[in-house]
């Protein structure tokens, strides 16, 4: 794609016009901001902000009940928000897709990151969410694919963390 | 104040081919059952406050239908900011009706926020959605159905009844899957 960000955001979004993923909802985050602009830049794509990543997900199994495949973006503090709302997809066994920028994990920073970050994968667990992990850079391609075919085809909700390591941790400056 | 369950039975009556029916948890599920079974309704018994944005999720991927969304004061004020993001991605086919019975009824008819100060037309406007107002009487049938029908959404439309246990009245399925499935049956083409 011509004037397409060279990262691995490329790979997610090559991803999700493979699958035919049309809609994208988040709350931001710094680490998934290159990917919302190519998906944003994207006709056929509808991007939906969310107040709250919860949300997400009940838009996410209205979208499929209508047809569309979705998925969201959130940092693993929006986990946390999300634990009963993922009871809706698992009921109904929707496919749902949802992709995980790490904090609290590689060189953190803000405190205040790391009680969510180590819950992340626990919490997605305990909710039947199969939680995949990238680490490197060349491996995001593979396995959000694979993530993202676990749900649509086995109908079940999944999840990747996408490391700190791979999307760098902040260092913040006083004044 | 409006006796919820004849008027959720009086709007579903007539209903047109291109409507889709969602509801929120708990009594709103019970009054679109009270209507009568039909595959192109989807009743929530849980995952309290996320009938609003799958609605919008609908919509937004049905835009031929008309959606039309019962829930409640409770569901409602669980997820306000969903207001904000309908408003913000409008969707001209979508009506939400809030039964708002001021009450966790359910429960043991707890006042919830808009037995205070809260009121949720203006959350709505606020929030950005101009086709918003309140009906107390029956009478506004009319004017509720040009709004679900004809008017451009996203609308909302705060519905005052009165805080009154009613019978429960189960959907086909309490299994999500077989619910979702035979709703979904409809839209296909």
């Amino acid at each position: 794609m011509e004037g397409a960000i060279k990262d691995w955001r490329n790979d997610i979004y090559k991803v999700f016009k493979e699958l035919d993923i049309t809609m994208v909802s988040h709350v931001p985050d710094a680490g998934h901001t290159p990917l919302i602009n190519l998906c944003e830049k994207d006709n056929e794509i509808d991007v939906v902000t969310l107040t709250t990543e919860q949300d997400g997900v009940g838009l996410s199994c209205g979208a499929f009940a209508g047809g569309r495949k979705s998925a969201l973006l959130m940092q693993s503090s929006g986990v946390g928000n999300c634990i009963n709302a993922l009871a809706l997809p698992n009921i109904c066994r929707i496919p749902f897709l949802t992709l995980v920028s790490m904090r609290g994990e590689w060189g953190e920073f803000v405190p205040w990151q790391v009680p969510m970050g180590l819950g992340t994968p626990k919490v997605l667990e305990a909710m039947d969410v199969k939680v995949f992990r990238a680490d490197y850079k060349e491996e995001v391609g593979s396995t959000v694919d694979a993530a993202a075919r676990f749900a649509f085809n086995t109908n079940r909700s999944a999840a990747v963390l996408l490391s700190q390591k791979m999307i760098g941790a902040k260092q913040f400056k006083n004044g | 104040m409006i006796e919820r369950r004849p008027f959720v039975q009086k709007i579903l009556k007539n209903r047109q081919s291109n409507l889709r029916v969602v509801s929120g948890l708990g009594t709103s599920t019970w009054d679109l059952m009270s209507g009568g079974d039909d595959k192109a309704n989807f009743g929530f018994i849980g995952a309290m406050g996320q009938a609003i944005p799958f609605a919008l999720g609908l919509a937004m991927a049905q835009p031929d239908l008309r959606i039309l969304l019962f829930t409640g004061d409770g569901d409602t004020l669980m997820s306000l900011g969903s207001i904000a993001t309908v408003a913000n991605h409008p969707v001209t086919n979508l009506t939400i009706v809030v039964m708002d019975n001021e009450s966790y009824v359910e429960t043991g008819s707890q006042p919830t926020a808009t037995a205070g100060k809260t009121d949720l037309e203006i959350v709505a406007k606020g929030s950005g959605i101009s086709n918003s107002y309140t009906i107390k009487n029956e009478k506004d049938y009319d004017r509720i159905i040009k709004t679900i029908y004809e008017e451009e959404g996203p609308s909302l439309v705060v519905a005052k009844c009165q805080a009154k246990a009613t019978p429960l009245v189960f959907p086909h399925s309490f299994d999500g899957s077989v619910a979702i499935n035979r709703f979904m049956s409809t839209l296909k083409s």
